[in-house]
């Protein structure tokens, strides 16, 4: 490889200590968690939020006068500013809370799509899209006869943009991932962006594998909308985020109807509340917002850009040190060159099914996923039914690398045949 | 804690490394049915063929999957291989009994009780390699993909 090993940022920092989960054993072994694309482990910093927040100032949000339900106002409000932060919205007004990205995900497909699709119109989606960006494109694809166009790749897992002009021709909508996290390949989000946008398609960015691994910044990215989940970024699960644009949400109708996203309520109909409320209906996730608050306060104060600089460099040392060791035994999709990918590792190992694969790992308490991992339509292009992937976050080292190694080493000699 | 060698017994390996009636049959007048499954995107493609007495005159086994749904395909193929279909669906809740799924339509513990001890007479053979199975809850479901694909091929060939 030409690029030197980029020196990583986080190398000698003792971040392990922070996750409880990670001190413990399985099968009497110490963990080596290898999962993060699928959901992070969390620190200490958020657990302990969540707890305080729980014991100390319950109460339900934006309705009570006392002053731990103001207590509980503020600390959702300020994490909605943490998160506008963190990925460098113009305003709050466009940070809605959500139960996930795919919530995220369909909140835009039904009320934007309903509302400005009709009859015969285009879609245009990649062929690395996770379930959650397919699916809810079909439903609606079923409900107004859409037209869906799909973005193809290239033998090494990247987009392959050669016919992107004349795929977006008569497109209202692009729907594509920034990280796939099957293949772990970055994707070029402002190309994709701005030819959307010059073929006249707003663009729907799936953010879920890029945020908690790099340097966001939807207003540098030229998307309409973003969706994201906070337990792949070290909060807890139940939270995810939309960002859009102010004067898009602003135009679209409701998605959930209910408390909280009303200004008025009559008997012969209702006035929607204002952003970003008109699209938060009943009671939200408090304690998971503040969790997810104390989430994005942790990454920034690592810096994403060392994050970034810490997977890369272990990227690098996955892929030479694995080639080294299994030599042609192991075969890891998508890209080679870690500039274009994150850590997120999907790979056959010999000829073992993946499922036999993770269930040797699991004796040696390593966690690594194996399935189709809700992209089945890259699956079959990839001609694999399923993989296993191993996928890394801040906390992660060269050490559980190794381990990931040597029980590959196991796996490989029980089942020799 | 169940180590591995209670899961991959030897004879599991053996039917995943040497899959017996693996291939395709003509249909018709053979009946062709793919059971998924979507945890981990297993494929199955079972071929039966029935005769008018309704046995199993033939039956092959397609698609891909890990060594314990193959394993538990081939071995089935072997098994249900000229038993008629009672006989078959008397073999599927014998094997399912013993991955601790319960499908009994009796009322009343007694016949309940009844029943699962007739089940326990029924001979699996090979078959009762796969119970180490039961010990790694995940795998039922590669274990018992073949067996609802059968019953489903055997229904829609009697419809």
């Amino acid at each position: 490889m030409a690029v030197a090993p980029p020196s990583d940022p986080l190398s000698g920092t003792s971040l392990k200590a922070d996750f409880p989960l990670l001190s413990r054993t399985v099968h009497g072994k110490r963990i080596v968690y290898l999962d993060s694309a699928a959901t992070s482990q969390k620190p200490d910093q958020v657990l302990a939020a969540m707890d305080l927040y729980y014991r100390n100032f319950n109460a339900n949000v934006h309705r009570g006068v006392y002053a731990i339900a103001e207590e509980a106002t503020n600390a959702i409000e300020a994490a909605r500013e943490g998160v506008r932060r963190f990925i460098n919205a113009r305003s709050t007004a466009e940070i809605i809370f959500t139960k996930n990205a795919t919530e995220s995900l369909n909140l835009v497909i039904q009320s934007w799509g309903r509302a400005n699709l009709s009859d015969g119109d285009v879609v245009v989606l990649t062929h690395m899209e996770h379930h959650a960006n397919i699916v809810p494109w079909h439903m609606l694809a079923a409900e107004k006869n859409l037209e869906l166009r799909w973005i193809p790749l290239t033998d090494d897992g990247q987009l392959d943009l050669t016919d992107l002009d004349s795929i977006l021709v008569g497109a209202k909508a692009l729907g594509a991932t920034a990280m796939s996290n099957v293949l772990g390949a970055f994707n070029p989000v402002r190309e994709l962006t701005d030819a959307a946008r010059a073929a006249g398609a707003i663009s729907i960015i799936d953010g879920c594998q890029s945020v908690p691994h790099s340097t966001t910044d939807v207003q540098a990215m030229g998307a309409d909308f973003l969706a994201f989940s906070g337990h792949k970024m070290l909060g807890p699960t139940g939270i995810g985020v939309l960002w859009g644009r102010e004067e898009l949400l602003d135009a679209m109708p409701p998605f959930l109807g209910g408390g909280e996203m009303i200004r008025d309520v009559r008997l012969d109909g209702f006035t929607c509340n204002e952003l970003p409320w008109k699209f938060e209906a009943g009671t939200p996730a408090i304690a998971e917002i503040i969790g997810l608050g104390a989430a994005v306060e942790y990454l920034e104060a690592l810096g994403m850009d060392n994050v970034r600089a810490h997977e890369r460099a272990l990227t690098e040392y996955t892929l030479s040190s694995f080639s080294e060791r299994f030599g042609d035994d192991i075969s890891i999709h998508g890209p080679a060159d870690s500039s274009l990918r994150g850590g997120v590792f999907s790979f056959s190992f010999k000829d073992l099914h993946p499922h036999d694969l993770s269930q040797v790992l699991d004796q040696h308490a390593v966690c690594v996923r194996a399935g189709h991992h809700c992209a089945k339509p890259l699956m079959k292009l990839l001609g694999v039914g399923a993989t296993a992937r191993a996928s890394v976050y801040i906390y992660n080292d060269t050490s559980d690398i190794d381990s990931l190694g040597d029980a590959l080493e196991q796996a490989g000699a029980f089942f020799a045949f | 804690m169940p180590g591995l060698e209670d899961l991959y017994r030897e004879i599991i390996l053996d039917h995943y490394r040497n899959p017996r009636n693996r291939g395709e049959l003509e249909t018709p007048p053979a009946h062709r049915v793919e059971g998924f499954n979507p945890l981990c995107g297993d494929e199955i493609v079972v071929y039966v063929d029935l005769d008018d007495a309704g046995v199993v005159t033939d039956i092959r086994i397609g698609g891909q999957g890990c060594s314990i749904s193959q394993s538990s395909a081939s071995m089935m193929s072997a098994a249900v291989k000229g038993k008629t279909t009672e006989e078959v669906a008397e073999l599927t809740r014998a094997f399912k009994a013993m991955m601790s799924i319960h499908e009994s339509s009796l009322e009343g513990s007694e016949a309940e009780a009844a029943e699962q001890e007739a089940l326990a007479n029924v001979k699996l053979g090979d078959l009762e390699a796969l119970r180490g199975v039961v010990k790694f809850p995940v795998r039922i479901k590669c274990a018992t993909l073949a067996w609802n694909t059968l019953a489903q091929g055997i229904e829609e060939s009697n419809a």
